[in-house]
């Protein structure tokens, strides 16, 4: 073992230039000639534009709708049966349909300039009735966002279980509404884009800070009319992206028509004010749940109603119906039972589209499950995780495909539960609530479980029939002269550590040392397609892909290797960077020497690909790893003001086969932190004309360092049998359960005084005022 | 967003401020910029010229009478977290100052632009207002003395005339027994209150007063002596919690209760 592959905690190598402040984002680059570029936004939800006025003196340097002859909008269409299609305008065109769509685009040297620019337009609105709620938008007579739908459904679906044989069954059940929050990703670096003409090789190059080059190359082309060829997109570093980035946005659209309309490169970078009213909405679920049970308390059935709040239009290439589409499936959560009925409906309001957030629907879903599960527990006066223990899937039971059709690859739910229930001492928790707190607070413990899909492939995808269906994800691996090994891979890293991950699991296989390993990634240009980072994907199919490459390249050196060595192939083996037989040893790198330097020297019957492969991977089985948790909080929660202490946080985890521990942590750690946003902070309020009441990042908390407590995780390690080295994607998990866990701690501190929190963010307001609603009716009893 | 186009003059007096500010009605005076700065980001306001008085020396100047300590108004909230000079407050007003935002902002943003600016969420005004501060004003007529709570007219609004200069903040001086408190309630660690309770409480000067801050106008100063409230410390709450109510400023009954939290709060750290 050299501690560089599989399983080492290395120091990531992105961040010594990433801590010294030296990487390279959107923000600065600034390429000769270059004009700043500052969008003209409507200021309603939802009008009819009646005229644009812009004066003479501006007009060359204001470009609207009518200027982008041509340019097509943006479709993000699904195959399922009953989805309606929004149309996307680049710039609006007739009507505007939230607050914050693009209307005028203004080009100046500064964008101070332009944003004067785009102080000059005057725009004549005439303002429509907004759909600002979407149980509002779901009423009849509610006004409509696309008129021709006659409706604002974009797609109602419904999943039945044999769900009726439940009622005679069932001795219990409880029944909860649940609301999740709109919220709005909150990346360090926002959205940004440089588009420049480059006429030597009639090529559109795009820079955009994006987690996906190739899915964007492919839409630019699509919107522009032209070849992909024609367009080359670079992600450079990009700072964070959980999902926001996975999109293709008008502005990047605009701005590559603009740079050969006007003949400079243009540059637009997102405002943090844009990214809260006009960008990055994401997580708007309402649920009503119902849980039904025996008597003792293992779970029957599942019925649910889910409506997701998907905004104005469906967004490129993932829809407006990922969601709602999740939530069907992944509601069963880690429990086995035999009745369930689930439907869902995403509707379209005058809001922005609605975009995956790290765990997508899977936060919004953990929490509807796991705070009613709690209440079903309270009904029957037990211990939530007794309840949580007789219906959680075995782990003899695995492989185990669940009412949804959700294939678990592997796992020990109970045992996850066990070792969290340990970690945060429930009994002395318990003996504590009994004690009572010196401070009058209240104290409370809360737990939930989740499973986190990842890396599913073509055969989950191509039933949604979005625009693009991930099928073998491509690594090109290649040998330098001197040695050194460079990987090329289609997906990128906003944020992940992916040079550090996969120069790993490439070391793991040639026992090239890791800082002689090479990552080229995020530029069209240089790597082989992909569909990009998302669904926690990377280290299955990037890393699958990447071993794929570097096993074909090691058969290649071994038989170069084997011939200097003037010993057969069949007797070599490759050992820390060395082609090794009985006769001696030859190194990798002086065989790339004898390769591209000395090729006299080489076998007669030498392979004439030479040290240069592109391997593509998919996993034996590509419905997908599910790494999965459990969550455990204890709270303290102050009645008069409803302030919410985190007390102690203990997540156990089960990610397969951990190519980076330390990485793992961090995705954890920093999953967990926005799950406290959601949870506790982080909502994005509109009023009834469909106004964005947030535009600061005093308006809209996100948890800091002090919001954050020290959580304490622990890892299990149940290899995946399905991918390469049983490592399963663990990306988003963190996000996941803290709002259910959280929530049911609250509600296990409240209990006592009958008082129950199922709206999130749990606001000290809201706690507050459920706390003073619950104490007359308390003492009136 | 960036700010409109503005002129920017940087004195090097206050007359020399004062003077600049008589020649132009839509001038907005620089001193620490932190509140300031995001406004003209956020094209919020749109002065047309810019006063940087944080050169001008008698700003950062400290007084010491044997009654009061002098602030110059561009002392910074760090210095006073820092107590980089003689504190009239035993340790009072550092321990305030501790509390405000981050420490990045501690160090540019100032006493006198907190004051100016009037926030009812902003910490000094509630401090201050509760230690019984003078403000200095200078201006085109002559320099006058205000006391904060007649300086302060309601929220963002001052006694301040556009062609003044708000130059010093006069902190009387704690007798050795006095003792204070502070408390805020916010959603997270520096970020604006939702409500303050402020208390000082100084048997040896007479001196018991309440501020419940963060308020929909200006902070609510409640004077121990004339509401009745005794000589005993602490105070009883009842008559505190009555006069919030008629004040009108705190809104409903969730407000209440935070607001009588804090300064349930500050009455405890006072003990402390």
């Amino acid at each position: 073992m050299t501690g560089q592959g599989i399983g080492a905690s290395l120091i990531r190598k992105e961040d010594d230039r990433f801590m010294r402040g030296r990487g390279g984002f959107v923000g600065d680059l600034r390429p000769a000639g270059m004009l700043e570029v500052a969008f003209l936004r409507s200021s309603f939800a939802h009008a009819r534009l009646k005229r644009i006025t812009i004066p003479p003196f501006i007009r060359s340097r204001v470009f609207i709708a009518e200027d982008l002859a041509g340019v097509a909008p943006i479709r993000a269409d699904t195959a399922l049966a009953g989805f309606k299609s929004s149309v996307q305008p680049i710039l609006a065109t007739g009507k505007v349909r939230h607050v914050g769509e693009l209307i005028a685009m203004c080009v100046a040297p500064t964008r101070a300039e332009a944003e004067d620019l785009v102080a000059l337009i005057d725009v004549e609105f005439e303002e429509l009735p907004a759909v600002h709620d979407m149980l509002e938008g779901r009423k009849p007579g509610a006004p409509l966002v696309h008129e021709h739908w006659g409706d604002n459904l974009y797609l109602t679906t419904e999943i039945d279980a044999n769900f009726e044989a439940v009622a005679a069954k069932a001795k219990t059940s409880v029944t909860r509404e649940l609301r999740t929050a709109r919220q709005v990703m909150s990346p360090i670096e926002g959205r940004g884009v440089i588009a420049e003409w480059n006429s030597r090789l009639g090529q559109l190059v795009v820079t955009s800070s994006t987690q996906q080059s190739h899915i964007v190359r492919a839409g630019l082309a699509e919107c522009l009319g032209v070849d992909e060829g024609q367009v080359r997109v670079i992600a450079p570093d990009v700072g964070g992206g959980f999902g926001y980035k996975g999109i293709l946005l008008p502005e990047e659209v605009a701005l590559s028509w603009g740079t050969r309309k006007i003949g400079r490169p243009l540059r637009w970078l997102e405002d943090r004010r844009e990214n809260l009213t006009a960008g990055a909405d994401c997580r708007e679920h309402h649920y009503v749940l119902t849980a039904y049970a025996d008597d003792e308390g293992h779970l029957l059935a599942l019925d649910c109603v889910a409506s997701v709040d998907a905004g104005a239009y469906s967004a490129y290439p993932f829809s407006a119906c990922l969601e709602a589409g999740q939530i069907g499936s992944i509601l069963p959560g880690l429990y086995d039972f035999a009745h369930y009925r689930c439907r869902t409906y995403s509707i379209a309001t005058n809001k922005p589209p609605i975009l995956p957030y790290r765990g997508v629907a899977r936060t919004g879903v953990c929490f509807a499950l796991e705070v009613t599960l709690d209440a079903l527990a309270r009904e029957l006066r037990q211990e939530p995780s007794d309840l949580r223990f007789k219906s959680l899937v075995r782990p003899e039971q695995m492989p185990f495909d669940n009412i949804a059709k959700r294939h678990f690859d592997s796992g020990d739910y109970p045992e996850a539960l066990r070792r969290c229930l340990d970690a945060i001492d429930l009994k002395a928790v318990r003996e504590r609530q009994r004690r009572g707190e010196p401070d009058g607070r209240l104290i409370g413990l809360g737990i939930a479980m989740y499973s986190e899909q990842a890396g599913h492939g073509t055969s989950v995808y191509a039933g949604w029939g979005i625009p693009f269906v991930p099928g073998f994800e491509q690594c090109h691996a290649r040998f330098t002269p001197d040695g050194g090994l460079e990987l090329r891979v289609g997906s990128h890293s906003h944020g992940q550590g992916h040079e550090t991950t996969l120069s790993q699991v490439a070391h793991e296989i040639l026992g090239v040392p890791h800082e002689r390993i090479r990552l080229v990634h995020g530029d069209t240009a240089e790597t082989p397609y992909s569909t990009g980072t998302w669904g926690s994907r990377c280290m299955i199919v990037a890393g699958g892909a990447v071993a794929s490459a570097c096993d074909q390249l090691a058969m290649r050196v071994k038989r170069i290797g084997a011939s200097l060595l003037q010993a057969k192939a069949e007797d070599v083996r490759l050992e820390s960077g060395d082609v090794v037989a009985n006769s001696g040893r030859v190194s990798v790198a002086e065989i790339a020497r004898t390769w591209y330097r000395r090729p006299q020297e080489l076998p007669r019957d030498v392979d004439p690909a030479g040290l240069e492969v592109t391997a593509g991977y998919k996993a034996k089985r590509d419905t997908g790893t599910f790494s999965y948790a459990a969550h455990a909080a204890i709270v303290g929660v102050d009645l008069e003001t409803g302030e919410v202490e985190i007390i102690d946080y203990v997540i156990v985890e089960d990610g397969g086969v951990l190519v980076n521990p330390m990485i793992v942590d961090g995705q954890i750690y920093g999953g967990a932190a926005q799950g406290i946003g959601t949870a506790l902070y982080e909502e994005m309020q509109f009023d009834s004309r469909a106004q964005p009441l947030g535009s600061t990042l005093s308006d809209y908390l996100l948890p800091g360092f002090t919001e954050v407590p020290e959580i304490r995780v622990f890892h299990m390690e149940t290899p995946s049998p399905y991918t390469r080295f049983g490592q399963k994607g663990i990306g988003e998990g963190g996000a996941i359960a803290p709002p259910a866990a959280i929530t049911n701690a609250v509600n296990d501190a409240l209990k006592d005084i009958g008082a129950e929190l199922l709206d999130l963010p749990l606001t000290p307001r809201r706690i507050g005022e459920a706390v003073m609603r619950a104490r007359p009716k308390k003492s009136a009893q | 967003m960036k700010p409109v186009a503005f002129d920017y003059e940087r004195p090097h007096t206050i007359e020399g401020a004062v003077g600049i500010l008589s020649g132009n009605s839509d001038a907005k005076i620089l001193a620490g910029g932190q509140t300031l700065g995001p406004m003209l980001n956020l094209r919020l306001v749109q002065p047309t010229l810019i006063v940087d008085v944080t050169r001008i020396p008698d700003l950062t100047r400290i007084e010491e009478e044997e009654d009061a300590v002098t602030l110059g108004a561009c002392i910074t909230h760090a210095a006073i977290e820092d107590s980089r000079f003689a504190d009239p407050s035993n340790g009072f007003l550092a321990e305030v100052a501790r509390g405000i935002a981050y420490r990045a902002v501690r160090t540019r943003g100032t006493i006198g632009g907190s004051l100016a600016h009037a926030d009812p969420a902003a910490d000094w005004l509630s401090c201050l207002l509760a230690v019984g501060a003078e403000v200095l004003l200078t201006g085109p007529r002559g320099k006058r003395r205000v006391a904060l709570k007649e300086f302060v007219r309601g929220a963002l609004d001052t006694e301040l005339a556009p062609d003044e200069v708000l130059d010093g903040v006069r902190i009387p001086r704690f007798s050795r027994k006095a003792r204070a408190g502070f408390a805020k309630i916010c959603r997270k660690s520096g970020e604006f209150a939702d409500a303050i309770g402020a208390v000082v409480h100084d048997s040896d000067r007479g001196v018991l007063q309440l501020v419940a801050g963060a308020t929909r106008g200006q902070p609510i100063l409640i004077n121990g002596e004339a509401e009745g409230l005794g000589a005993s410390f602490p105070p009883p709450l009842e008559p505190v919690r009555e006069k919030l109510k008629q004040s009108g400023l705190v809104g409903d009954a969730y407000e209440l209760n935070i607001h009588m939290a804090a300064i349930k709060r500050a009455i405890a750290n006072a003990q402390a």
